[in-house]
């Protein structure tokens, strides 16, 4: 046993200074303060003219990087379906938790719409402040979560909730499939750029983000309504 | 500007090491919040507005509550329904907590 531990010691040992090397040789290389990269600047002069959105980002994460993004939400699709595998157990007859006191339910029918009207804001203005379909999905995903915080009984409902992810994802495909009949490359921003700095700018970019968001926030509503019906160890 | 962002760095550091030396698990998950917090902070303050949203959504809201839901499915934390003889089981070696 002794052995052993000292054993794992030295690979601990020796795996810390090979990483220790490998860093150092890095630092070594990179002039700090200075970034190499070119791309920065180039696209903080391309994208107003070329994009039409006055959030710099969403330009960089909807019409440069789309299909990054949309691996992404593959990714998050994933995870979600997996946890949903692992969970997926019927909650049956199990008793639902009491109600929560008076101040949580108070707070939670306040915080509903406040979440939801803010949840939405920042989804439609994705393309003009920061923000955008992933954060305010988060918030629509917490908005939905309250309610059941404060009345566990009351259960959220897991089809609807399936149906609005897969609307949603299909959408952002079937935009991105649209440039393609337009002889412009997967998930190029269609419609015109418009008036820098107005709601309808940017062409697709806002239903992309409404897209995301609605995906994001029902994926994630419908995982923390599945942990949270779980329940307790029995 | 600086002085706040001193203050920040010096609660997350106590944060993080609240973290550590806590025993209640959703004490633990209050203080690992705040260094999330922090952190959102900071990306502000740095203008980086996007990734502050980002952290403060995910990091501090979603994975908290995320971490609670988890900690009550595994039985180290259980809503305090006060029912008589709704008593926590004692998990080995592990103190219940309420």
């Amino acid at each position: 046993m002794r052995q052993y531990n000292s054993m794992r010691r030295l690979t601990s040992l020796l795996f810390l200074a090979g990483l220790g090397l490998l860093l150092a040789a890095i630092l070594q290389r990179l002039n700090f303060g200075q970034p190499p990269m070119i791309v920065g600047d180039a696209i903080n002069a391309a994208a107003p003219a070329q994009v039409g959105a006055a959030n710099l980002v969403t330009s960089v994460v909807l019409a440069y990087r789309g299909f990054d993004t949309l691996l992404e939400l593959t990714i998050l699709f994933t995870a979600a379906t997996a946890a949903g595998l692992a969970l997926g157990r019927e909650p049956g007859d199990r008793l639902a938790d009491p109600e929560a006191g008076p101040i949580v339910r108070a707070g939670a029918d306040l915080f509903f719409p406040l979440l939801l009207v803010v949840g939405l804001y920042i989804i439609f203005h994705g393309h003009l402040t920061p923000g955008g379909g992933f954060q305010g999905g988060v918030i629509l995903a917490a908005a939905f979560f309250m309610p059941q915080l404060a009345r566990p009984a009351s259960r959220l409902e897991h089809r609807m909730t399936t149906l609005i992810e897969g609307l949603a994802g299909a959408t952002f495909i079937l935009i991105g499939l649209l440039a393609l009949f337009e002889g412009e490359a997967f998930l190029t921003p269609l419609l015109g750029v418009g008036t820098l700095g107005t709601l309808l700018s940017a062409g697709t970019l806002p239903m992309l983000y409404l897209a995301v968001g609605l995906k994001v926030g029902a994926e994630l509503a419908g995982l923390l309504a599945s942990l949270a019906e779980m329940g307790a160890e029995e | 500007m600086e002085w706040l962002v001193l203050i920040i760095v010096v609660v997350m550091l106590g944060a993080a090491v609240a973290v550590l030396l806590l025993q209640h698990y959703l004490a633990v998950l209050a203080a690992w919040s705040v260094v999330s917090l922090g952190l959102s902070v900071l990306f502000v303050i740095v203008r980086a507005p996007d990734v502050a949203m980002t952290e403060a959504a995910i990091g501090a809201g979603l994975s908290s509550v995320l971490f609670a839901l988890v900690l009550r499915r595994v039985g180290l934390w259980r809503i305090d329904t006060g029912v008589p003889g709704d008593a926590v089981k004692k998990l080995p070696g592990r103190e219940p907590q309420r």
